[in-house]
């Protein structure tokens, strides 16, 4: 059975009353308990519950602790292309954004990956934009090849894929895929969605199922928070990763918690998560899920970083660019805009007053901590952690 | 401490080990406390996941843990933790060796990265494999006396079965099974995973287990080296009563006036 069923099946009203209106003995009760239940996880994200925000942390990080050790390992996206055929309203990268676009050729990733090698990644997260023409499944394999020989763990965060096309990146040496649903309301996500194959909520919703089917042994979710009620998403990213952990058993699932950030196209956030509503959040998702990997991205800024690290995140990134060549310039002399599918080389006004290679391809959003990777591993060190930059080695995946 | 109150070495495939307590690597705040914890829990066996180590010989200074682990003093014990089948886990212990570590392997195989049972089937799979390639083989088995005399037909150099889930403090949880398991068992047994307290390590001591082996207990520890001495201690204290022999327990009090005492009355 795909999750698909079972979350049409969620009781998400009943759960969602709880969320917001869970008295004080029921959050005892839930903080109490050490098998907690999707109601239990509804109740700790309540306000009553934020009022022991505090014993929640604690909680929190001693699972962690004792689960994950006193370690925080470390990613790095490497964007490969901005390309999309998808309209997201909140998305940078979005078909009908006139942004600067391009995909770089497999060499280029090759030198983005030493770049990010010498900083000190041996964990890279492939990132691209949904377009079969640039981004297509030969490129993808040849660029998880290409990578494997040199980085011990590979990543990706693509399209979805069928179950087949994924195999031969398994093959090539990716362990992990990362798949956001963005809102797994479906009445946000058809507005939002508005053009393109991700407009088929139910095809996205599968996909971790197919990338285990096919091999992948890492798998990442969950949700953009801005754009539906976030005590809503949550409960149905813990429903989702609660089916993960049954279902697909040889899975290490990780969940992510990325707020809307300022991008191109200026979307505004239809909704808020607040600073102290998102370190609630963290704290319920580990106390239901002990041994679920944490991500936490340079969306965030630096200084709630450095808070929610001790309380329960076990993987970030830093010192990110989301726009590809960004760590070595890489492209800069391809960038164009794509209309309708089609090239569009920028005109010579676009060229005009820029030093050197020329313009750089748009990025997916700005991000918040804009420190490099070996500040952001000092400061791990400082806080009591090591900063684990190796937990992969390609013979495990070769 | 004199000779007479030492416990017998620990012998694995011919060669003798003074410590009982074996250490593991992970989870500890930085190399240097790990350095410190182990040069205080007297251990002289350490085991290294190998995905976390560099196997390439450039030295990497971002995965540089073998660096901060001496081996002149201790016997590095190369772990395949991370492998979901025989065939990964093979080849790590390959690339390890290669790399210049010695041949021997703690063989890890776990599909499940939740709880890190071992799966017992690609667990016999690569023992064979490992053996017949000249490996010394200490396989990470749930406690399964079958599986652990299936293993020593082999040639496995130990048998390592699990207390409870790796990193669970919750102690010895298979009690029973362990005791068939060293009741029957022809190599050392060294109970491994789920070591919370010293008194689990005195516990599995006391059952006449060979070794054991902790590594989250003192890792996350708020004085990781103070707690390897704990362990220390707990584990020599738990042979010393196993070598010396502890008690039978009784259902019943055993009153010092006997009910028969009469019979022997003039």
């Amino acid at each position: 059975m795909s999750f698909v069923s079972e979350f049409n099946a969620l009781p998400l009203a009943r759960l969602l009353d709880r969320a917001r209106s869970a008295d004080a003995p029921s959050v005892s009760e839930s903080l109490r308990r050490s098998d907690r239940t999707l109601a239990d996880f509804a109740t700790l994200l309540s306000p009553e519950a934020a009022g022991r925000l505090e014993k929640m942390g604690r909680r929190a990080q001693a699972l962690t602790r004792q689960r994950f050790g006193r370690v925080i390992r470390l990613f790095a996206p490497l964007y490969l292309s901005n390309e999309c055929i998808n309209n997201c309203r909140y998305c940078g990268f979005s078909r009908d954004n006139p942004i600067l676009r391009v995909t770089l050729s497999v060499e280029e990733i090759r030198a983005e990956a030493s770049a990010l090698m010498e900083q000190g990644f041996r964990n890279l997260l492939l990132v691209a934009g949904e377009h079969p023409r640039f981004v297509s499944n030969g490129y993808l394999r040849d660029c998880v090849a290409a990578l494997h020989e040199q980085t011990p763990g590979v990543s990706l965060e693509v399209g979805p894929m069928e179950t087949e096309d994924y195999r031969p990146l398994v093959e090539a040496g990716a362990e992990g895929l990362v798949v956001y649903q963005e809102t797994y309301d479906r009445e946000v996500y058809s507005a939002m969605h508005t053009a393109g194959p991700k407009r088929n909520f139910d095809w996205r919703l599968e996909t971790p199922e197919r990338a285990h089917a096919a091999g992948f042994r890492r798998l990442g979710i969950g949700a953009l928070y801005g754009l539906a009620d976030w005590r809503s998403e949550a409960i149905c990213v813990a429903a989702h990763a609660a089916h993960l952990l049954r279902h697909c058993w040889k899975a290490q699932v990780t969940i992510s918690v990325p707020r809307l950030r300022p991008c191109a196209g200026s979307f505004q956030p239809l909704t808020q998560l607040t600073d102290r509503e998102m370190v609630q959040l963290i704290c319920a998702y580990r106390l239901m899920f002990p041994d679920v990997g944490l991500v936490l991205s340079t969306r965030e800024p630096a200084r709630l970083r450095d808070g929610l690290l001790p309380l329960g995140i076990t993987l970030v990134s830093a010192g990110s660019h989301t726009e590809p060549g960004g760590y070595t310039g890489a492209g800069a002399g391809q960038v164009h805009r794509t209309e309708r599918g089609r090239i569009v080389e920028l005109g010579a006004s676009e060229w005009a007053g820029i030093e050197g290679a020329g313009p750089t391809a748009t990025g997916q959003f700005n991000i918040a901590d804009e420190r490099s990777a070996g500040q952001v591993a000092e400061r791990i060190r400082d806080l009591g952690y090591e900063p684990v930059w190796k937990d992969w080695d390609a013979a495990l995946s070769a | 401490m004199s000779a007479a109150t030492d416990n017998a070495p620990l012998e694995i495939a011919g060669r003798r080990f003074g410590s009982r307590l074996i250490l593991g690597t992970g989870k500890f705040a930085s190399p240097e406390l790990m350095r410190d914890a182990l040069a205080a829990s007297g251990t002289e066996i350490v085991t290294v996941a190998l995905r976390r180590a560099d196997l390439s010989g450039r030295k990497d200074p971002f995965a540089n843990i073998l660096e901060f682990i001496d081996p002149g003093r201790y016997l590095l014990l190369p772990n395949t933790s991370g492998a979901m089948n025989a065939a990964e886990a093979v080849r790590l212990a390959r690339l390890a060796a290669a790399a210049g570590l010695p041949k021997w392997v703690k063989l890890e195989i776990h599909p499940d990265p939740r709880y890190l049972l071992p799966d017992p089937v690609e667990t016999l799979l690569a023992a064979e494999q490992l053996v017949g390639e000249g490996f010394t083989v200490l396989p990470y088995i749930n406690a399964d006396p079958v599986i652990a005399k299936r293993l020593q037909e082999v040639g496995t150099a130990t048998v390592m079965p699990l207390g409870s889930p790796i990193g669970s403090n919750r102690g010895i949880q298979t009690r029973d099974q362990i005791r068939i398991i060293i009741e029957q068992a022809t190599v050392p047994v060294v109970v491994d995973a789920g070591l919370g307290a010293p008194s689990h390590a005195a516990e599995a001591m006391e059952l006449g287990a060979d070794a054991v082996l902790v590594n989250t207990a003192i890792a996350v520890a708020g004085d990781p080296c103070r707690m390897a001495r704990a362990f220390q201690a707990a584990v020599k204290a738990g042979r010393d009563a196993y070598e010396v022999g502890i008690a039978d327990e009784l259902e019943t009090a055993s009153p010092t006036s006997p009910l028969t005492a009469f019979l022997d009355d003039g």
